[in-house]
């Protein structure tokens, strides 16, 4: 059973075991507008939780994306680098980032359930 | 992650009321890329017959075509006229560009810098044989000094861009040689994009100072962020939103008291230029971009040219080569090997600078002499008010006036329209201006930065001011249902309709490949 | 003031519309301390057209320039005929007058044309992509060795001995202020250099010019095989862009990077700026490039149509994480070039660039027949070093007189360097006659006299 969790940056990740699946949320691709590349990090690459992992890049515009937790990169989806639309069709499911081996489960109390992020989305 | 969405729209709406029916339009003349116009047999030179000779070219000659076009000089020359028909420039409309300083270009510079005495000489030629040059560059040089009042001047950066990385360098320099290691640069929030990016180039961390409800820096803040890590501030005089900074003796004072100094982004020069002296207030440092406050063309994009001006401090510093006076005669100092580059940080590119771009600033200059200069500021400056206090009523201003030489107005008159600073813009072109400045500074949401420099006349402002009003009312008074809304189908008139920005970034196409060109240009080809 | 519109009652109707009684209330948040009342004291006043033009013109007239005498200097700087039209179309106020093409939908000719300048670009060099142009050659090459740094996460760059001395300064400054590792070989007059041996795996990249500094032309073949062996980007330096016309492209010999000067084609002499610096990479590399790029894309019609694109990497929106933090081109010296290329094409360029090595060869053997001078380079394309019986420098200011502009002695570019005191960098270039040349074989004759 996996469970999904957010930051307050706009990250999401979805956990299922010790291995967790990052991207960026709706609300985000949708503010960003046309997506139109994305650097990946490198498999093996390590971050602490908040760590700049990549870079979504719109016409007009470029964002780093952290790491929502601690962790080894295990994947990253090279699909999104020939089709960055996918994040603007898809960014909770085929448009996701990379895969990151959790280094401490414990970091995830810090972050946001699905209803608490769209409470915090309304608030901004 | 970083929500950058600052961003404009990057893709069209779809059309209406235009079929694709391609070839000309009347003398809109499509013009198909060079590569498709090529006949192999032309030539567009005429050249004489390779004498005998035995081939010192070694292991590495051309082996394969290189792929050029051969064409002959009539369709060379009408391709690119067509393409110049094209584009427009400040000869053929009001160009308000804000931050761009887009000013008449006096064809007596263009004159001037095609005198072979300077465009037929080469940089190395032995110095008794390019006295006039020299003599030029230092003429140009004692200017600019005393124009600011600074106590040295380096001609070498080739844009403004380079200028601030040569005054971030002297900084650096200066602080090395004070045997101190100071890592960090205060720029404020609504610096142009190359200031932090400059500081960062130089392994200076930025930190960002915010800005007051008045447009300008937060003094507090500043204060608040001053220590012993300090390297300087980098500061934009008249700030970007074209607002000039009333505490800036303060802000220098309080730099200079944290042991740093003060960098300022010339790239505004022009509305003060003979009306206030950079040393006067407490400047140690400044570029100057030849091609806003000195009028040489802008050339769709480049070349520029970046003089930098120094205070006492930093000017030993100053990169090569320079030119010093010795008698009558003019000594190029350009090697650390001469005992004269003193504590020079060294080179910062080839030759001596853009020669090109100080002959034609120095007609400029020589022009408009000390009298004209002043006149300039004063004209640009009450140019931007008029335009200020005619849009006023219609539009949003976010700050108060007086501006200097830029109107600014936010989007908050567009609020629930439908229609964005974007929109406005790309109706403008429509009714024959070319657009302001939009979205920048990032500060203001939906900028429109308009600087309509001295060189318009008041019956120009009048029809832009007209024009400008038409448009707020007919934003406001609404535009019909989402597909018909005119602001989207914006422009019409105009060689190309609005271009998908997206699908270039998204599958980049940087070259030309040998296939067939679209039949609507292929038809028009001749 | 002739370039001022406003009349007096305009400034004065302006100001009551403002609402403020004189320009100076405009100024009023300047510091009292700071506020001149007057124009600066001084400095002449404004001038009638035909004084400023009577001015400059004696200061040109005080140059000797190099149409005027035997002229053979090279070094990064090349006298080549530029056609009367070009710069005819460079002065359409469309082209010269306009900015960067921010509005695209008015700025097609710019555009287009950046487009063409790109293509053009790979071409002469073998690469997959230019960007739209950069300040110069020597800029160039320092950007390349920061891209190089990028792109293989390594800070050690290798410069090669015979690298354009003002680039390798130019890189050596960018070094020393940007936080880098360089190791600039001496330079090697007689061409003995192993640059391969230098490669160790943190090396980012090895910059190599071909033809070099001395006018040697190399197959660098063999050093991209030794770089690519370590992750070690190749990068090509070109000062003589005709050369592209004669020699095998830098990306044919396995280049990563090329930066080339393209001063050459269509751009004069100008006593050394403005010029036009090329950049070209591997495709693989492409976002890593500095510099703007102009791509090809449709406009809301679905006709073809071009953009300034990729434009995140630049500074205006990356600001301290920007590529670089250049924000402008040469974009008319850019024009120039493509311009001149087009008039040339793929006949004129192999012609013009064949006429020119004829001509140095030419020269060559006529100076190894003068007892005492002789040519060091076994191979050139129109660029040779001449090894003379005294110091170069004192002599060429002596035949400056005559005049006659013989060439750039090597010690103006590497002063204090021993061993090149002799040395005499001379360059023929189709504007060459064989007047010129048989000045200089006389002048090289008087010396052993």
């Amino acid at each position: 059973m996996s469970r999904l969790y957010f930051t307050k940056d706009h990250e999401w990740l979805r956990v299922d075991g010790d291995v967790a699946v990052c991207g960026i949320s709706d609300h985000a691709q949708h503010a960003l507008g046309d997506i139109v590349y994305v650097e990946l990090p490198e498999a093996g690459a390590k971050y602490a939780q908040g760590d700049q992992a990549a870079v979504v890049e719109s016409a007009k515009a470029a964002s780093e994306v952290y790491a929502p937790a601690g962790g080894e990169i295990v994947e990253v989806n090279g699909t999104l680098v020939n089709d960055p639309s996918l994040v603007n069709n898809a960014a909770m499911t085929d448009g996701w980032f990379f895969k990151l081996k959790l280094s401490d489960a414990g970091e995830l109390g810090s972050l946001m359930d699905e209803a608490a992020y769209d409470a915090y989305v309304k608030s901004l | 992650m970083t929500m950058n969405t600052h961003g404009r729209p990057t893709q069209p709406a779809a059309p209406t009321g235009h079929a694709n029916t391609g070839e000309h339009r009347g003398m809109i003349l499509e013009e198909p890329l060079i590569f498709e116009r090529g006949t192999p047999g032309r030539i567009g030179v005429d050249l004489p017959p390779v004498p005998a000779h035995k081939s010192r070219l070694g292991s590495a000659s051309r082996q394969g075509q290189i792929g050029l076009p051969d064409l002959a000089e009539p369709q060379v020359v009408r391709h690119f006229t067509r393409l110049s028909q094209k584009n427009y420039g400040i000869d053929s409309v009001f160009y308000p560009l804000g931050s761009c300083t887009m000013k008449h270009n006096p064809r007596l510079n263009e004159k001037m810098a095609r005198l072979p005495g300077f465009a037929d000489l080469h940089p190395l030629q032995p110095t008794a044989t390019t006295q006039g040059a020299l003599g030029l560059m230092h003429e140009l040089a004692h200017w600019l000094m005393t124009l600011t009042g600074m106590a040295g001047v380096t001609l070498a950066p080739a844009a403004g861009a380079h200028g601030e990385f040569c005054g971030m360098a002297a900084i650096k320099a200066a602080i090395r040689a004070r045997g101190e290691k100071r890592t960090r640069v205060l720029v404020p929030e609504s610096a142009h994009g190359t200031n932090p990016a400059t500081a960062a180039a130089l392994g200076f961390t930025v930190d960002a100072i915010p800005a007051t409800a008045e447009g300008r820096v937060d003094l507090d803040a500043l204060k608040a962020k001053l220590g012993p890590d300090v390297a300087g501030i980098m500061l934009t005089n008249p700030n970007t939103c074209g607002l000039f900074e009333r505490d800036i003796i303060a802000i220098a004072d309080l730099i200079h008291g944290a042991g740093g100094y003060f960098y300022c982004d010339g790239a505004n020069f022009n509305a003060i230029v003979g009306r206030v002296r950079p040393a006067d207030l407490g400047v140690d440092c400044m570029h100057i971009n030849l091609h806003k406050t000195f009028s040489t063309p802008h050339g769709g994009g480049g070349p520029g040219s970046g003089p930098v001006v120094f205070s006492k401090a930093l000017a030993p510093f100053a990169p090569l080569p320079f030119v010093q006076k010795e008698g009558e005669a003019c000594r190029l100092i350009e090697s650390k090997a001469d005992k004269a580059a003193g504590q020079s940080f060294g080179r910062m590119k080839a030759f001596h600078g853009q020669m090109g771009m100080f002959i034609r600033a120095l007609s400029y200059i020589l022009s408009h002499g000390a009298d004209g200069l002043r006149q300039v500021a004063n004209d640009a400056v009450l140019n931007a008010n008029y335009i200020l206090a005619r849009l006023q009523d219609v539009m949003s201003a976010p700050f108060a006036g007086p501006c200097m030489h830029e109107a600014l107005f936010d989007d908050r008159f567009l609020k629930d329209t439908g229609v964005t600073t974007l929109d406005i813009a790309k109706m403008l072109i429509d009714r024959g201006y070319h657009p302001m400045t939009m979205y920048f500074p990032l500060v203001v949401p939906g900028a429109f930065l308009i600087e309509p420099t001295e060189t318009e006349s008041r019956e120009t402002l009048d029809g832009f001011i007209k024009t400008m009003r038409d448009l707020a009312q007919q934003a406001k008074a609404g535009t019909g249902n989402a597909n018909a809304n005119p602001f989207k189908q914006a422009p019409e008139h105009t060689p190309r309709r609005r271009l998908d920005e997206t699908t270039a970034a998204r599958q980049p196409i940087l070259k030309w490949k040998p296939e067939a060109a679209p039949d609507y240009i292929a038809s028009a080809a001749e | 003031m002739r370039y001022l519109p406003l009349t007096e009652k305009d400034r004065t109707d302006m100001l009551a519309a403002v609402g403020v009684a004189s320009v100076d209330d405009l100024f009023r948040d300047v510091p009292q301390a700071a506020r001149l009342t007057a124009p600066i004291s001084g400095l002449p006043n404004h001038q009638p057209e035909y004084e400023v033009d009577r001015h400059l013109s004696r200061l040109a007239a005080k140059n000797v320039s190099a149409g005027a005498a035997p002229f053979f200097l090279g070094a990064g700087a090349y006298r080549h005929h530029v056609p009367a039209s070009v710069d005819q179309l460079l002065l359409r106020g469309e082209f010269l007058t306009s900015y960067t093409p921010y509005q695209p939908e008015v700025s097609q000719g710019t555009l287009q044309m950046l487009f063409e300048f790109q293509t053009q670009v790979c071409m002469l060099t073998g690469m997959d992509v230019a960007n739209a142009s950069m300040y110069d050659g020597s800029t160039a090459c320092a950007e390349a060795v920061q891209m190089a740094n990028r792109v293989t996460k390594r800070s050690r760059a290798v410069l090669s001995g015979n690298l354009h001395p003002h680039y390798r300064d130019t890189v050596v400054t960018t070094a020393d202020l940007t936080g880098f590792e360089l190791t600039a070989l001496p330079p090697a007059p007689a061409g003995a250099e192993d640059l391969a041996k230098q490669l160790t795996p943190e090396t980012s990249c090895v910059v190599v010019q071909n033809p070099d500094f001395f006018g040697r032309t190399q197959d660098l073949s063999m050093l991209a095989e030794a770089c690519h062996a370590v992750g070690t980007l190749l990068v090509v330096v070109v000062t003589e862009v005709i050369s592209l016309g004669a020699l095998a492209s830098p990306g044919s010999m396995g280049a990563d990077i090329v930066v080339a000067e393209g001063q050459g084609i269509g751009n004069g002499l100008n006593f050394g700026g403005p010029y036009v610096g090329l950049f070209a990479c591997k495709e693989k590399y492409m976002r890593q490039m500095p510099g703007r790029l102009c791509g090809q894309t449709k406009d809301a019609e679905g006709r073809r149509g071009f953009v300034l694109t990729l434009s995140a990497r630049e500074q205006h929106i990356r600001r301290e994480k920007a590529t670089s933090n250049i924000c402008t081109n040469s974009g008319l010296c850019a024009l120039a070039f493509t311009m001149h290329l087009s008039l040339l094409g793929e006949t004129g360029l192999r012609h013009l660039a064949a006429l020119n090595h004829a001509r140095a060869c030419q020269l060559a053997d006529k100076i190894n027949a003068v007892a005492g001078c002789s040519v060091l380079n076994e191979t050139f394309f129109n660029e040779f070093t001449v090894a003379l019986p005294k110091a170069a420098a004192p002599l060429v200011d002596v035949w400056a007189k005559k005049p006659l502009l013989a060439g750039v002695p090597v010690s103006r570019l590497h002063p204090g360097q021993a061993g090149v005191e002799n040395l005499l960098l001379v360059t023929v270039t189709e504007l060459t006659t064989d007047a010129d040349m048989d000045a200089l074989i006389a002048a090289l004759k008087e010396i052993a006299q």
